[in-house]
C-alpha cells in the first residue's frame, strides 16, 4: 500500500513553504474597500458564505444552464426593448429588407426587421435571446428531471420543488408570449389559436377573448398586452421566484449524490471561493459563448420570411416552438367528436381539454408529485442523498412513461411533415398516435422497471462475485476457472449504501390482526397500501455484509458477525484463494 | 443540535414504526477515499503547462473583444457570401457573432480549465444539520406568537380579528374589477355576423377585382374578400381602418370553388350556390386557422394547423380530424354579371363557443 500525500495543498505547502513564505499569506489584511464596506454594511460577518461547500456532479450543470440563459435571455432582451416597437399601428415597410419594401404591416413586424437588418449587430442580439429562450427551458426540462429522477424533491425540498414547477410553467409562457410579440404570419396563426381556446372555454369563453383581445380577434391590443406582460409582468414573477428558488438552494445545502464518505449528515465537495467561482462563473460564460456561437450560425425564426400576418392566410406545416409542441399535438390527436351542443350551450373538450385544461393539469401533477410519494411511502424523514434511478424503480419507471406520453403528443404536433416526408397518410399516423399515446406509456412503464430491476441485480452480483479479471487459472484437480477480482470498499459502497423501501404491508405491519381477523380500513388508507405494493413490492434488495460473507466462503468458511466491516475487508484482501472456489462452483 | 437529534436522522434510521430485523446487517460507510494528487500537484512542468493554457484561453477571449469591435466599424453591414457548412449568410452577422463567442468562451474555459487544474481539488466535508428547530426554540417562537397575540387583545375581542380579516380579502376587489372591466368590451352577439351583407360583391384576394362566374373554373380556388375590405377599393378616405380591414379578413374570408353540380350532394349546398359555384367560410371551426388547401380530386379543403379536413362536395363536413362542426357556407347569387353576397353567413364562423348553442 503506497501513501499518498492527503491533498494537492499539502503538497504544494511542502514545495512552496521553503520558497515563498510572505507575510501576505501568514497575516491576510482585508482590502481597503471592503473594510470601507465592512464599516457601513458589516460584510465581513458575511464572508463565510465563501466557505459554503457545493458538491460536484455533470448533472447539477442542467439547472446552471437554466439560471445562465435566463440572465442571457434578461440582458439581451432588455437591448431588444430598445428597438422593438410593441404596436399593430398600421405601416408601409420602408427599410432595407427589399422582398418587403412597400408592403402594409405591423410597426411590431416593421421594427423586429428594422432590427433584424438596419440595426448593427441587431440580429445577432435577436438569435441570441431567441436560442437563449430556447436553452432556457431546455435546461429547466433537463433539470426537472434530474431532479425527479434523483429524488431530490424529497422532503425538505417539496417548496423548492413546487416553486420549481411554477417557475418552468411561467417559462413555457414567457416563451410563448415573446416568440408572438414579432407579430409575422407564423406567430399570428399562434395567437389565433390562442383566440380558439380561450373562446372553448364552458361560460366564460367569450367573455375570456374580448377582454384579452380587447374585443374581436384580432383586435389591436393583443401585442402591447403580451408585450408588458412578456417583459415586466412575467420576468418581475420569474426572476422574484428564482431568487428564492436559488436561495433554497443555499438554505438546505445542496443535495449530494451517494459515496463513500458522502452522509445524509454532511456535505461533501467544493468551497464557493475560489473553486466554484471559477467553475461556475466559467460555466456562464461557456454557456453565453455558445449560445453566441449558435447564434452566429444557425438562423432561427426568420420572421422576413414568413411575412406580416394576415388572418386570412397560413403557411403550410406551421408549428410553435418545441416547448408548446405537447399542447399543439394534443389538438390535433383529439378527435373532434368529442364536441355537442346541450340545451343551447356548446362543450368543445376537444379544444379546451387539449390546451386550458391540459397545460395546468400536467403542472398540477408534477407540483403535487413529492407529496404524494411521501404519503405512499409514509417516509418523514429528511433526504440529502440522491437516489440513483434505479434504486426507486417504479419511480423511474413512473417518469418514463410520463415522459413518453409527453414525446407523442410531441410528435403529433408534426404528424403533417412525418406524412410528407414518409409518404404515410395522415390519417393513419393520427390514429396510430391516439392508440400510442395509451399504450406506450404502459409498455414504457413495464420495460423501464424491469431494466432497473436487471441493474440493480447487475449491481448485486458485482457486489457478491466481483469483476472478471480475465486470469484464468487451473485448480489441482484440472478445472479451469477466472479469476474474480472482488470490488475495493469505496467501489462496493455505491452499490451497497442504498436502502430499499418496503410496502406498508411489511413496515406498518399485516392487515390482520393476530387471530387474522381484517383490520377495518378506510378507502383512502387501503387505496395508500395498494399504491405501496404497487411501488414496491417487486425490490432488489442490497447486498449485506452476511451475504456477502455467504457468497465469499461458500458458506462454508467462518460466518462474519454482522455489520463488522473490518472483518469484511480481510475478507476482501484474501479473496484470491477464495475466488477459485466461488466462480467454480458457478461453471 | 445536540448529537443524538442528528443521529436520529442517520440514512438507515427508521421512523418508530419500521421494524427491520436485520437492520444491523449493513456495510458502513467506508469515509472518503484517499485523495490523489493531478499532475500538476506534483510536477512543476505540467503545473506551469496548465497555467499557460488558462492565460492562453484569457488571451484568446481579449482578440476575441477586440475583434468584435474592430469588425462592428470595419466590416461592410451589407457583406454577404457563402460559408462552408452554413450557406449563403449575412457575413457581418456571422463575424460579430464568432468574436463574440470567441471572448465568451476564452473567458469560461479558462476559468473552468484553473479551476480543474491548478486550484486545489480536495474535497472539503460540510456539516449539514436538520431543517427542524430544536424545541427550544419552538417553545420560544409559539411564546412570541401568544405575546403578540394577547398584547394586541385578540383573546379577549375576536371582532377585531374577523373585521379585519374581512376588510383584507375584500380590499383588493376594487382594483380588480377596475382592471377586468376595462379590459374589453363585452361580446354581444359581434361573433354571430360577419361583415357580408345584402348584394355585397365577392372580391378577389388580394387584388380586389370583382368575380364574374366564368372566372371561376372547375379545381380551381378562389379566395375572396368582401366588397370594399381589399384593393383599391379599401383605401380610400372614408374606407375601412387598418383594423377593420384586419377584423374582416379575419371573420369574412371566403373560398370559392366550382363544383360539377352532380357532385353536390345536398339540395341547399347547391340553392346557396349558383350553377355548382359555392362560397364556403375560410375560417376552420377548431381553432380559427385559414383552411387553406384544396385537393382538386378529393375535393378535400384541409386545415394546415391541425388537419381538419372538410368535404367540399358534402356540404363541408368534417370527415377527419379535430374540427367538430361544417364550415358555414355563405349564400351568392348573381348580380349585374357578377357574383355577390345573398345574406350574411347563417351561423357564427369560426371556432365554437359556448354561447354558440
Ligand atoms: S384550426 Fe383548423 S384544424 Fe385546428
Amino acid at each position: 500500500m503506497t501513501t499518498i500525500p492527503q491533498g494537492a495543498g499539502a503538497v504544494r505547502d511542502q514545495s512552496e513553504a521553503a520558497t515563498e513564505t510572505t507575510a501576505d499569506a501568514a497575516d491576510p489584511k482585508l482590502p481597503p474597500p471592503v473594510v470601507w464596506a465592512d464599516e457601513r454594511l458589516g460584510v465581513a460577518k458575511g464572508f463565510g458564505l465563501f466557505k459554503k461547500v457545493f458538491p460536484d456532479h455533470w448533472s447539477f450543470l442542467l439547472g446552471e444552464i437554466a439560471m445562465y440563459s435566463l440572465i442571457i435571455c434578461l440582458i439581451t432582451g432588455t437591448f431588444l426593448t430598445f428597438w422593438f416597437v410593441p404596436s399593430m399601428g398600421h405601416v408601409i415597410y420602408d427599410g432595407s429588407f427589399v422582398p418587403l419594401k412597400g408592403v402594409g404591416m405591423s410597426e411590431a413586424y416593421a421594427s423586429t426587421l428594422n432590427i433584424s437588418f438596419d440595426i448593427k449587430g441587431g440580429l445577432l442580439i435577436r438569435q441570441l435571446h431567441h436560442w437563449a429562450a430556447l436553452l432556457f427551458i431546455v435546461g429547466i426540462a433537463l433539470h426537472v428531471a434530474r431532479v425527479f429522477f434523483t429524488g431530490a424533491f424529497r422532503k425538505p425540498r417539496e417548496i423548492n420543488w413546487v416553486i420549481g414547477t411554477v417557475l418552468s410553467l411561467l417559462a413555457c409562457i414567457e416563451g410563448f408570449a415573446g416568440y408572438s410579440l414579432p407579430d409575422d404570419l407564423l406567430s399570428g396563426t399562434g395567437i389565433r389559436a390562442m383566440n380558439g381556446f380561450m373562446s372553448s372555454a364552458p361560460v366564460i369563453g367569450t367573455y375570456l377573448t374580448f377582454f384579452v383581445f380587447g374585443g374581436q380577434f384580432p383586435g389591436e391590443l393583443i401585442i402591447p398586452r403580451l408585450y408588458i406582460a412578456h417583459v415586466l409582468l412575467l420576468p418581475a414573477i420569474l426572476v422574484g421566484l428564482f431568487a428564492v428558488h436559488i436561495f433554497l438552494v443555499f438554505w438546505h445545502k445542496h443535495t449530494q449524490y451517494p459515496g463513500p464518505g458522502r452522509t445524509n449528515n454532511n456535505v461533501v465537495g467544493f468551497p464557493l471561493l475560489p473553486v466554484y467561482t471559477a467553475k461556475a462563473g466559467g460555466f456562464f460564460f461557456i454557456v453565453f459563448g455558445v449560445t453566441a456561437l449558435i447564434a452566429a450560425v444557425v438562423t432561427i425564426n426568420p420572421v422576413w420570411a414568413y411575412g406580416p400576418y394576415d388572418p386570412g392566410q397560413v403557411t403550410a406545416g406551421s408549428q410553435p416552438d418545441f416547448y408548446m409542441w405537447f399542447s399543439d399535438g394534443a389538438l390535433r390527436l383529439l378527435p373532434g367528436w368529442m364536441e355537442f351542443s346541450i340545451f343551447g350551450v356548446t362543450f368543445s373538450p376537444q379544444i379546451f381539454l387539449g390546451s386550458l385544461v391540459l397545460l395546468p393539469l400536467v403542472w398540477i401533477i408534477l407540483g403535487a408529485y413529492p407529496f404524494v410519494e411521501q404519503w405512499i411511502t409514509g417516509d418523514k424523514r429528511e433526504h440529502h442523498l440522491l437516489d440513483r434511478p434505479r434504486n426507486a424503480p417504479v419511480r423511474t419507471a413512473v417518469g418514463a412513461a410520463a415522459i413518453s406520453m409527453y414525446l407523442v403528443l410531441a410528435v403529433a404536433t408534426i404528424n403533417d411533415i412525418i406524412a410528407i416526408k414518409l409518404h404515410l397518410s395522415i390519417n393513419d399516423i393520427t390514429v396510430a398516435l391516439r392508440v400510442l399515446f395509451f399504450i406506450l406509456p404502459v409498455i414504457v412503464f413495464m420495460v423501464v422497471k424491469r431494466l432497473c430491476l436487471s441493474l440493480q441485480r447487475a449491481d448485486r452480483e458485482l457486489v457478491l462475485h466481483g469483476t472478471e479479471s480475465g486470469r484464468i487459472m487451473r485448480t489441482p484437480e484440472g478445472r479451469f476457472y477466472e479469476v474474480h477480482e472482488e470490488l475495493n470498499e469505496f467501489d462496493r459502497w455505491h452499490l451497497v449504501q442504498h436502502e430499499a423501501q418496503r410496502p406498508l404491508s411489511l413496515t406498518a405491519g399485516p392487515d390482520t390482526d393476530e387471530y387474522g381477523v381484517e383490520r377495518p380500513v378506510g378507502p383512502l388508507e387501503s387505496m395508500r397500501r395498494k399504491l405501496s405494493e404497487f411501488y414496491f413490492k417487486d425490490r432488489i434488495e442490497p447486498v449485506t455484509p452476511s451475504e456477502l460473507a455467504a457468497a465469499h466462503h461458500h458458506g462454508e468458511a467462518e460466518a462474519l458477525p454482522g455489520g463488522q466491516a473490518r472483518a469484511i475487508k480481510e475478507s476482501v484482501e484474501r479473496a484470491d484463494e477464495t475466488a477459485g472456489l466461488r466462480s467454480d462452483d458457478r461453471t | 443540535m445536540s448529537e443524538d437529534q442528528i443521529a436520529v436522522h442517520d440514512p438507515h434510521a427508521k421512523p418508530a414504526t419500521y421494524v427491520e430485523p436485520e437492520a444491523a446487517d449493513r456495510f458502513e460507510n467506508p469515509g472518503l477515499p484517499p485523495h490523489r494528487p493531478r499532475r500538476a500537484d506534483v510536477d512543476d512542468d505540467a503545473a506551469k503547462r496548465a497555467e499557460r493554457q488558462v492565460t492562453t484561453l484569457f488571451g484568446l477571449s481579449i482578440l476575441g473583444t477586440l475583434g468584435f469591435i474592430v469588425a462592428y466599424f470595419l466590416v461592410d453591414p451589407e457583406l454577404r457570401a457563402s460559408v462552408l457548412v452554413i450557406g449563403y449568410v449575412n457575413l457581418y452577422h456571422v463575424i460579430l457573432g464568432l468574436t463574440l463567442a470567441m471572448s465568451l468562451l476564452g473567458i469560461g474555459l479558462g476559468a473552468v480549465h484553473w479551476a480543474k487544474t491548478i486550484m486545489p481539488d480536495t474535497e472539503v466535508v460540510e456539516e449539514r444539520h436538520l431543517q427542524a428547530s430544536d424545541e427550544e426554540a419552538r417553545n420560544e417562537a409559539a411564546g412570541v406568537l401568544s405575546q403578540g397575540y394577547r398584547s394586541a387583545q385578540l383573546h379577549r375581542r375576536p371582532m377585531l380579528l374577523l373585521t379585519a380579516g374581512g376588510a383584507l380579502g375584500l380590499f383588493a376587489l376594487p382594483l380588480a374589477l377596475q382592471v377586468a372591466g376595462g379590459l374589453g368590451p363585452l361580446p354581444g352577439d359581434a361573433l354571430e355576423h360577419t361583415v357580408w351583407r345584402k348584394g355585397m360583391r365577392l372580391m378577389i384576394d388580394p387584388s380586389g377585382t370583382p368575380i364574374t362566374p366564368e372566372m371561376v373554373s372547375q379545381g380551381s380556388v378562389i379566395h375572396v374578400l368582401p366588397e370594399g375590405f381589399v384593393g383599391e377599393s379599401s383605401h380610400g378616405e372614408d374606407g375601412p381602418s387598418a383594423l377593420e380591414i384586419m377584423e374582416a379578413k379575419a371573420n369574412s374570408s371566403v373560398l370559392l370553388v366550382r363544383l360539377n353540380p352532380e357532385q353536390i350532394k345536398s339540395q341547399k349546398q347547391r340553392d346557396w350556390g349558383v350553377d355548382g359555384i359555392v362560397a364556403y367560410s375560410k375560417i376552420c371551426t377548431h381553432v380559427g386557422c385559414p383552411v387553406a388547401l384544396y385537393e382538386r380530386q378529393t375535393h378535400h379543403l384541409l386545415c394546415p394547423c391541425h388537419q381538419s379536413t372538410f368535404d367540399m362536395t358534402d356540404d363541408c363536413k368534417v370527415i377527419f380530424g379535430p374540427a367538430k362542426r361544417p364550415l358555414p357556407q355563405l349564400p351568392i347569387t348573381v348580380e349585374d354579371g357578377y357574383l355577390v353576397a345573398v345574406d350574411d353567413f347563417a351561423e357564427p364562423i369560426g371556432p365554437s363557443y359556448w354561447e354558440r348553442g
